[in-house]
């Protein structure tokens, strides 16, 4: 098994957290992982990404030109990363503030409404585990029970107690997540 | 205890370097590698092993205190990215005189000058070669994961002991920046000043008790005493590429053509040769873990059995020149590489091996 995958968005919106949950879970079954982050002057309103890799083998390199998946929270991401999705590979997007939709015919493509979602519940701030959800839905690389392991690695210890409400916006992902038909 | 944790290869240096019983860190932060120091100063060594953790004014600051801390037989050592490196060249220039062992760690990026803070390796003339005056070696440790950052924190320290000279970890961007599964190791105590009396009393300052008085210094007036050391320092590093060369070949016992590289060039090559035997292209990778020394015969004695190497850096060309050394003028030797801080993907180092050497 091995999944290359980069999720990219607007800085504050939790993408490398994300990625880190996802790789710490990977980590906790026993997977080989990588977890690059784009770096530099980077704030909340700008561009990040990060590619995580999840692999039963040792992972050459962390650097790769094409995903299995692609998960993009904003309208940049989707233009940059489209074509980077390999042939039959999948590509998650939040259509909060899209205007130009995914083209290609020849992946599949899912969208899933977290943003909006999330802020009915007023809880933008688990936003990312929804997403998170959402791919794992597609895509059950890791079991929930590893997800509730990296997420006691991950969060520092005074951020336990939101576990539960991480656990539920993972599950709320899981029913958002559909396939679209280009 | 043994532990197994996801860390950035930037934290890991702090976590190892505790863990391996260093004495002091003197650093001033520069991206991309200041999580080195916010790591430190977040796990507060001071509290348990009592290792000391200190925000300089600056680089030169920095490398004069691993100076005195060395000096004084401490396991001392900082860090810092390209630029920061540049301005502790003349420290680590009278480190080498002075044979004081300590650890040095450039999680570099690209230049010249303030340059951009993405990863590069352009820095491989300034650290092999020198960067300070004089003639000089360092023993140079290029890791290509976040498992050899943490390992070679302690590997450097054992090194730069046993010859009693700094020791330079020569990471990038890439491997500072990047997270990945680590087994951390035991902690080892930090040496009691006993026990640096006993090990290190013969050259180390701890204060003059029943002995003769040491003095470190890399200044000698009398030119045929400073020839006699320069002789003593050569020496030395004959004795390091003797003992400590350090190497990983994969795929190499089959291969026509050989991919080069260290770092994170050398995952990338990795993911190259998988693409290349993919396409029914025996390619291998040689990947160097020491800089200096440098494998020469190891490189020439592969010579006999290939067609062709490319050498793989994050920059214009500049390990290429040792490969060119290594190997001779009767075998093509290519390079390849992006610079500035942009990286190459596996698939154009592929293209470019075809395109230089198997396509030729």
């Amino acid at each position: 098994m091995k999944e290359e995958i980069i999720i990219a968005g607007f800085g504050g919106q939790g993408v490398l957290s994300m990625g880190k949950i996802l790789a710490y879970s990977a980590v906790m079954q026993g997977k080989e992982v990588t977890w690059m982050p784009s770096y530099g002057p980077e704030m909340r309103g700008g561009t990040a990404n990060v590619t995580v890799i999840i692999s039963d083998e040792r992972i050459s390199s962390p650097i790769v030109h094409e995903y299995d998946t692609v998960i993009v929270l904003n309208q940049q991401s989707l233009d940059k990363f489209e074509h980077s999705v390999k042939k039959g590979g999948v590509l998650i997007y939040d259509p909060n503030g899209i205007s130009h939709k995914p083209t290609r015919k020849d992946i599949r493509v899912y969208s899933i409404e977290a943003t909006s979602e999330s802020a009915k519940k007023g809880n933008t701030r688990v936003f990312n585990m929804v997403v998170l959800g959402g791919y794992l839905k597609v895509k059950p690389i890791v079991s929930l029970d590893s997800v509730d392991k990296g997420l006691r690695k991950s969060l520092p210890e005074r951020l336990h107690h939101t576990i539960p409400a991480n656990r539920e916006a993972i599950r709320q992902g899981m029913e958002l997540v559909k396939e679209e038909h280009v | 205890m043994e532990e197994v944790r996801l860390m950035k290869g930037n934290e890991v240096i702090a976590e190892a370097a505790i863990r391996c019983g260093c004495d002091g860190f003197f650093g001033y932060p520069i991206t991309p590698q200041t999580e080195i120091i916010e790591t430190l100063m977040e796990l507060k060594p001071w509290e348990t092993t009592g290792m000391v953790v200190l925000q300089a004014e600056s680089e030169l600051a920095s490398i004069n205190m691993v100076y005195g801390g060395a000096a004084a037989g401490k396991r001392v050592m900082t860090s810092s990215s390209s630029p920061g490196i540049s301005l502790m060249c003349e420290g680590l220039s009278y480190l080498a005189g002075a044979e004081l062992p300590c650890v040095i760690v450039n999680v570099s990026r690209g230049g010249p000058g303030l340059g951009t803070i993405q990863p590069a390796q352009s820095d491989y003339f300034q650290i092999v070669k020198g960067g300070g005056h004089g003639d000089y070696n360092m023993i140079v440790l290029a890791p290509f994961s976040v498992q050899e950052m943490n390992d070679f924190v302690e590997l450097a320290f054992d090194l730069a002991f046993k010859y009693l000279n700094p020791v330079i970890i020569l990471a990038d961007g890439i491997i500072g920046q990047m997270m990945e599964k680590v087994t951390l190791k035991p902690i080892r105590p930090r040496l009691t000043d006993k026990e640096i009396e006993e090990r290190y009393g013969s050259w180390a300052v701890t204060g003059k008790k029943n002995r003769k008085r040491n003095i470190v210094t890399s200044l000698q007036l009398e030119p045929h005493i400073q020839e006699e050391h320069n002789h003593k320092l050569q020496a030395k590093y004959r004795e390091i590429e003797k003992n400590e060369v350090r190497y990983e070949a994969i795929g190499c016992e089959d291969a026509d053509y050989i991919i080069v590289a260290y770092g994170s060039s050398a995952r990338i090559g990795e993911k190259a040769m998988e693409l290349a035997r993919e396409e029914g292209l025996k390619v291998g990778l040689f990947r160097l873990i020491t800089l200096f020394p440098f494998p020469h015969k190891e490189l020439a004695e592969l010579k006999k059995k290939v067609k062709g190497f490319l050498a793989v850096e994050l920059s214009c060309g500049q390990m290429v020149e040792d490969v060119k050394l290594a190997v001779g003028s009767d075998i093509p030797v290519h390079h390849y590489g992006r610079m500035g801080g942009m990286i190459h993907s596996p698939n154009e180092v592929l293209d470019a091996l075809k395109k230089t050497i198997v396509e030729k």
